[in-house]
């Protein structure tokens, strides 16, 4: 009951989706909407079970005084703060369960969550992830000083479309003839764009979709279990 | 008094900035205090999030507003509240339930979906004749499509070992691969640069005011 009732309602729900595609009748062609649904709700229940986990494992560290474990408090008041704010006022049109908190958007011109979220979330976000750009640029010359012909593909195509993408592109190579416009920098970015990048995208699609086809028959066939976890 | 919370939220996100830039230099306590607050406000972001995009309008608005109307949306509730019982070792197996048919309905969506738009979409589009282009370029642009979708192809083809004549093919794959993967490392690195520059135009912008 704990491995085999999960795998037939896997199979059940699987078949009927895959039946409904072919059925365009009630109560079939209703199916498919109704399962996404469903899905949205169970995702939404997955979601909170994260946010369950990540509480547990933060009070755990601050209960237990482990390394670092101020951070870690900090890191949940932060949490604490969003989601009491977001909850009592709502979010951007949504209302809270005490309304939209009108005094709020008064004094600070906006919702307390939303005002959490633009001066401190999106800066957070936003610094987070433009620090990959130096490690990125770092990483790149370890992975690709002239490795081989692969890798030195890989690096002009990536010179080649950052400097067609931008202003630099035109200058460099805009004095060109019109006979030699194929080899001026923005548009043999475009031409790697339109034609190899596109031939490698669709054969990574077809291929991975491919495998997703046949992944997805194997958990519905119950070939694939591995989602069920351990045996407990 | 809108003001001062603008000047506030300005010097925050300024604040929080610097603290994570000032990663470059080597992990400090700034760092690890503006990481953690990101996490925390991260998770409860997406939560609230989730709320008010899905859960309040998909079950809780139903629900309330027309109860024995939308009895069926108890069976989602349910499998959710099921999902819950992963928290504790002992309950974790009534878990499986709404995971498999999370998984199965998945796997039956996206069967048909990637047999549609990711297999027969993409063959049908390559499925061209390259010489009715209107120009040189365009006629070696749509071989080289052929070309390289064929042989990429090739090159994910696992189940034969590949070598001797049957190799260059998947060796020209390869090198669209890999020009490819040129592309889109350009593009990360552009956007992830976009971001630097909007996060020091705003240092200098908004927060110190150096720059118009």
């Amino acid at each position: 009951m704990k491995r085999s009732f999960p795998l037939v309602f896997a199979f059940i729900v699987g078949f009927l989706v895959l039946l409904a595609e072919f059925i365009p009748h009630r109560p079939f062609n209703d199916l498919i909407s109704t399962l996404e649904n469903w899905f949205m709700i169970i995702s939404g229940f997955a979601i909170l079970l994260g946010q369950i986990s990540l509480i547990r494992v933060n009070s755990q560290i601050i209960a237990h005084k482990e390394e670092n474990w101020q951070y870690h408090l900090a890191g949940m008041i932060s949490f604490a703060l969003m989601l009491i704010f977001g909850l009592l006022w709502g979010m951007r049109e949504a209302p809270g369960l005490l309304g939209s908190g009108e005094s709020f958007v008064n004094q600070m011109g906006m919702k307390p969550f939303d005002y959490l979220f633009t001066y401190a979330y999106m800066p957070l976000s936003a610094t987070v992830f433009s620090l990959l750009a130096f490690f990125i640029a770092s990483a790149a010359y370890r992975a690709f000083i002239i490795r081989g012909f692969e890798s030195n593909l890989l690096m002009i195509t990536a010179v080649i479309v950052i400097i067609g993408r931008t202003s630099i592109g035109s200058m460099l190579t805009g004095w060109l003839p019109e006979s030699l416009r194929f080899w001026h920098i923005p548009n043999l970015a475009d031409f790697i764009m339109e034609y190899p990048n596109t031939a490698a995208q669709r054969a990574i699609m077809i291929s991975a979709g491919l495998g997703i086809v046949g992944s997805s028959l194997r958990i519905i066939l119950g070939i694939e279990r591995s989602y069920l976890g351990g045996d407990k | 008094m809108t003001s001062f919370f603008t000047t506030f939220g300005i010097w925050l996100s300024a604040l929080f900035t610097i603290s994570i830039f000032s990663f470059l230099y080597k992990d400090n306590p700034l760092y690890k205090f503006s990481e953690q607050v990101f996490v925390g406000l991260s998770a409860a972001y997406w939560l609230v999030n989730i709320i008010y995009s899905i859960m309040i309008p998909n079950l809780f608005s139903k629900l309330i507003g027309d109860f024995s109307g939308n009895l069926i949306l108890l069976i989602p509730a349910a499998l959710g509240l099921m999902m819950l019982m992963r928290i504790h070792p002992a309950t974790q197996w009534i878990s499986r339930y709404p995971i498999a048919i999370m998984i199965g309905t998945t796997a039956g969506i996206s069967m048909l979906r990637y047999m549609k738009s990711d297999i027969l979409n993409q063959v049908t589009a390559t499925m061209i004749n390259p010489f009715a282009a209107s120009s040189t370029g365009a006629v070696i642009g749509n071989i080289l499509l052929i070309i390289g979708t064929l042989c990429g192809v090739y090159f994910f083809y696992f189940s034969k070992k590949q070598e001797g004549f049957f190799a260059v093919p998947s060796k020209i794959g390869i090198w669209f691969l890999m020009i490819s993967f040129g592309a889109t490392f350009g593009y990360t690195v552009m956007a992830r640069i976009s971001l630097l520059i909007g996060r020091l135009e705003f240092l200098l912008g908004n927060w110190l005011h150096l720059i118009k």
